[in-house]
Order: structure tokens, then C-alpha cells, then sequence
């Protein structure tokens, strides 16, 4: 069997204030897989994807990229391979101009020249932005910021890219662009996410985390149309939406 | 904001030219005495002509002229309270000194926000922190010259969106000493800021920051592109050098 893109093994954290954010935390990812991480706000998803790239660090367990321990020596190694987009697109997007910015990373991890210019134009044209290329990211307008962060990661050619609440703010019009521009990238995502129509259109599987515990995980059908769970974890569909009928269209 | 988009040779100079030729530009118009009125006007029409090659409307730099005119009012009082000699113009008592003072600082100061306003029109923010770090200016300022602009937008917006949440609940600030709801919000605004800053910070890190800023391959001027960025400058200082020989 393939190494897994991410293995999270009894992963527990609490924040410096005393509070617990996770509690053996289990999560596995196969390779190309999609998988939609669920939950009440507050529930620790944030803090969950803070630890895939080594920001965080766990109290107890481990968490495994591509079968790479994430550790001090491996923190660099680990953030090339983990891409993550935050939810704020104006806190990823710093640099004066868009290109730039997405030439940041890969220029962290030592690319230069025409191999930079070169992935700069790959990352931009995988979320349909190349013509922004010389353009302030604060002119843009928000589904393009959101799509330009995505390019910002992409640019690393990350094995696992892990999005926090892609959907929030987009109107239904970016909504669609960004649910194509995802379904096109042919690379293991880990998505976190309230809105539930966008999760099953987008994740074949879904996990379900409540005050740091992992709850539920089956495929994203069964979850939503679980109403006792869906009930228990405050998850919500949209009025008279039905999860079988749009999953079999 | 500042630039105004164009194509004119004035805007495909590179960044770094320009800033040179600004700099050298107002030191030669600082040093010119106060007496050489035609080096100031000779100077004046350089810049009117630079005006002209980058097409920029006299209306549009008049406007951005206007910082000017808090100088101006100062300049403007010190005849009436210089000291010294005095001269008798339209029935008022005024200080020649000041008359000097006045005349050389209106002069000057114009002239130089003349050129910036030149070098500010034609070259974009981007081009400018590249053209500053290409001159060897400390990577850590352009960087955050860099921040500051891009999260000036930001804060401002958050900023008047504050202040529209205060006037909707009928906060209607009239005069300054009204104003002290809105600055205890500049507090708040600064944490948010600094959260913000903390969250692009740890954007930075997931990208392999590790505490230096990459550059980009941009290209170097060519010597071409020196002289021609030079030459209006060069020009200022032969003016400069004249005016001292003649005058002195
Ligand atoms: N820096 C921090 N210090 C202390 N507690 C924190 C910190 N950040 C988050 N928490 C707490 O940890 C818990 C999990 O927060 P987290 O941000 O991971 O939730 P979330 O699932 O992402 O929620 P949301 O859907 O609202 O984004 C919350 O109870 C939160 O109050
Ligand atoms: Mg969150």
C-alpha cells in the first residue's frame, strides 16, 4: 500500500491559556484524495491545520506528511509539502504585487530565474489568474484574492493542499469558479469548511470534529444526511436542501 | 493615489534612475543662492518640460502641489516678523531678510515637490521598492515600506467602517474635542493590526520564510538609461555651479 499524503496519529494540543483544542486526534488522507474536515465554530479545525505544517506543535501523538514526521529538523521540508491557504486571503497576500507574491515561496525554497518565472506562471494559470500577474493584490477583488492564495501554494508544488474555509465571503459566482479551479487541481486536498452543499460537491469523504474530538468520518453523503449527528455537531443544510438528490446529479 | 498609468519615456525609466536623479535634482536646487532668480526659472522650465514628456495634466499636478501650501503660509509670515533691515511695499513694513527667506523657500520647496511629484506620477509603488532596494537601500525599510502600503488600504478601510458603525448608532463627531470615541477605537484598530500582523506573519512562515526576503530578478539600467534619467539633474547642477561662480 501507498504511504499516505497525511497521517495524524493521537493528536492532542491545548493552547498555552489552559484551553484543549484537540484530543487524540486521528486523520488519514490518501493520496488525490479530498476530504472535507466539518464542525461547530470553535470545534478546533483551525487549530487542527495549524499543526500540519509545524506552526503548532502537538502535546502528545504526531502528525505525518507523505510519511515525514513533522518535526524541528523537518519543519522546511514539511512546508513544502503542505500548502496551506488561510482564510483571510489578506493575510496571505502581502507582497506589492501578485506575481510576487506568488513567487514568494518558491523562492524561499531556492528557485530563481526562469524556473521561477516558469512555476509563477504554472500556479497562476491552475486558478485561471495569470492576467494579474503585475497587479496589487488589494485591487483585486476578493474571489480573485482567494484564488491568488491558492496560487500563492500551489507555486510550492505542495503533495497536500489544506484550505481554511474557502468559501466564506465569495458570492455564488466565485463560489462556482473556485469549486472548478479545485476540482481541476489533481492533488490531495484537505478542505475546512462550513458551507456543507460546497463540501459535498467537492469531497468524495468527510470527517466531523466537535470540541477537539474526532466524531464521525464516512463519505460526505452519509454524514449529511445523518440528521441525528448532523444535529448533535449544530451542522446545518441550507432550507430544503437534500444531500442524495445532489449527490446522485 | 500617486501614479497615474502611462506609457512616456519618463515611465519606462527604471525606478532606481529616478530616485538618483530626484535626489541629485534638489540637492542642486537647495544650493542655489537665493539671488539667481534665472536658475530657478530655468530649473522650473526643465521640470515643466519633463511634465510635458511624461504627459501629465497641469491640473493634476497643481492638485498635488497643494500639500504645499502649509509652507507656503509660513513663508508668506516672514517678512512681517523678520528682523533687520526693512523695505516699504504697498504701505507695509517688511523685513528684507524675510523677504529673502520667504522667496527661497517657496521657490525651493515648489521645485522640489515638483520633482517628486514627477518621479511619484510616473513610477508604480512596486517599482519603486525594487528600484530603492536595487540603490542598496537596507532590505528591512523597502520591506516594510512594502507593508506599510499594503495593509494601508486595509486599515483605512477598516478604519472608516468603524467609524460608519459609530455613526450609524448616532456618534456624530462635529469638532475635534468630539473626536475621542473614534481615537480610543484607534486602539482596538492598532490590536487588530497587530493580530494581523501576527496571522501574515504565520503565512510567511508556512511558505518557508525563514526570516529574509527573496528578491526578484529585475533588471539593472543600462548606462543609457542613466544618462537620460540624469541629464535633467545634471543639467540643475551646471545651473547650481553657475549661479555660485557668478553670484560668488
Ligand atoms: N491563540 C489561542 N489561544 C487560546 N485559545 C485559542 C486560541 N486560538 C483558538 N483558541 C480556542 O481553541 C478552540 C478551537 O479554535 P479553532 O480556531 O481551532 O476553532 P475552529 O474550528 O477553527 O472554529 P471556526 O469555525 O470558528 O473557525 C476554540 O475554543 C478557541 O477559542
Ligand atoms: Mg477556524
Amino acid at each position: 500500500m501507498s504511504e499516505p499524503s497525511l497521517e495524524i496519529i493521537d493528536l492532542s494540543f491545548a493552547y498555552p491559556d489552559g484551553r484543549q483544542a484537540l484530543r487524540n486526534v486521528d486523520l488519514h488522507v490518501h493520496h488525490g484524495e479530498r476530504v472535507a474536515l466539518l464542525g461547530p465554530n470553535g470545534a478546533g479545525k483551525t487549530t487542527l491545520l495549524l499543526h500540519l505544517n509545524g506552526i503548532l506543535r502537538p502535546a502528545s501523538g504526531e502528525v505525518r506528511v507523505a510519511g515525514l514526521v513533522v518535526s524541528d529538523d523537518s519543519v522546511l521540508e514539511i512546508r513544502r509539502r503542505v500548502g496551506l491557504v488561510f482564510q483571510d486571503p489578506d493575510d496571505q497576500l502581502f507582497m506589492p504585487t501578485v506575481g510576487q507574491d506568488v513567487a514568494f515561496g518558491p523562492a524561499n525554497f531556492g528557485l530563481d530565474g526562469e524556473e521561477l518565472e516558469a512555476r509563477v506562471a504554472e500556479a497562476l494559470g491552475a486558478v485561471s489568474m495569470l492576467g494579474a500577474r503585475e497587479r496589487a493584490p488589494h485591487h483585486l477583488s476578493y474571489g480573485e484574492r482567494r484564488r491568488v492564495a491558492i496560487a500563492t501554494v500551489l507555486a510550492v508544488r505542495p503533495e497536500i493542499l489544506v484550505l481554511d474555509e474557502p468559501t466564506s465571503n465569495l458570492d455564488p459566482a466565485s463560489r462556482r469558479e473556485l469549486i472548478d479551479v479545485l476540482r481541476r487541481l489533481p492533488i490531495t486536498q484537505l478542505v475546512v469548511t462550513h458551507d456543507l452543499p460546497f463540501a459535498l460537491e467537492l469531497c468524495p469523504r468527510a470527517v466531523v470534529l466537535d470540541e477537539g474530538l474526532v466524531v464521525a468520518g464516512d463519505t460526505t453523503v452519509e454524514i449529511l444526511t445523518d440528521e441525528l449527528l448532523m444535529k448533535a455537531h449544530r451542522l446545518e443544510l441550507p432550507y430544503r436542501f437534500d444531500p442524495r438528490e445532489q449527490a446522485s446529479s | 493615489m500617486l501614479y497615474r498609468h502611462g506609457t512616456t519615456p519618463v515611465h519606462q525609466l527604471p525606478a532606481q534612475v529616478k530616485v538618483v536623479a530626484l535626489l541629485v535634482f534638489v540637492l542642486a536646487v537647495v544650493v542655489l543662492p537665493p539671488e539667481a532668480f534665472w536658475a530657478y526659472f530655468l530649473a522650473g522650465c526643465l521640470l515643466v518640460g519633463v511634465m510635458i514628456l511624461a504627459e501629465l495634466p497641469a491640473g493634476f499636478v497643481a492638485r498635488r502641489l497643494l500639500v504645499e501650501v502649509p509652507i507656503l503660509i509660513f513663508a508668506l509670515m516672514l517678512p512681517f516678523f523678520g528682523r533687520g533691515e526693512t523695505t516699504e511695499v504697498l504701505g507695509l513694513t517688511l523685513s528684507v531678510e524675510g523677504l529673502w527667506g520667504a522667496w527661497t523657500i517657496m521657490a525651493k520647496a515648489t521645485l522640489g515637490l515638483g520633482a517628486s511629484i514627477i518621479v511619484s506620477a510616473t513610477t508604480t509603488v512596486p517599482d519603486l521598492l525594487r528600484g530603492l532596494d536595487r540603490i542598496r537601500v537596507p532590505r528591512v525599510i523597502t520591506a516594510i515600506a512594502g507593508f506599510m502600503v499594503r495593509y494601508l488600504d486595509i486599515v483605512a478601510g477598516e478604519f472608516s467602517r468603524r467609524r460608519l458603525a459609530m455613526v450609524a448608532r448616532g456618534y456624530e463627531p462635529r469638532w475635534f474635542w468630539q473626536s475621542g470615541p473614534l481615537a480610543q477605537s484607534a486602539g482596538s484598530l492598532f490590536i487588530r493590526s497587530f493580530e494581523r500582523g501576527e496571522r501574515v506573519h504565520q503565512a510567511m512562515v508556512a511558505r518557508g520564510f525563514a526570516g529574509r526576503m527573496p528578491v526578484f530578478g529585475d533588471r539593472p539600467a543600462t548606462t543609457r538609461e542613466w544618462w537620460i534619467g540624469l541629464a535633467v539633474p545634471l543639467v540643475a547642477v551646471l545651473l547650481a555651479l553657475l549661479s555660485v561662480t557668478v553670484l560668488g
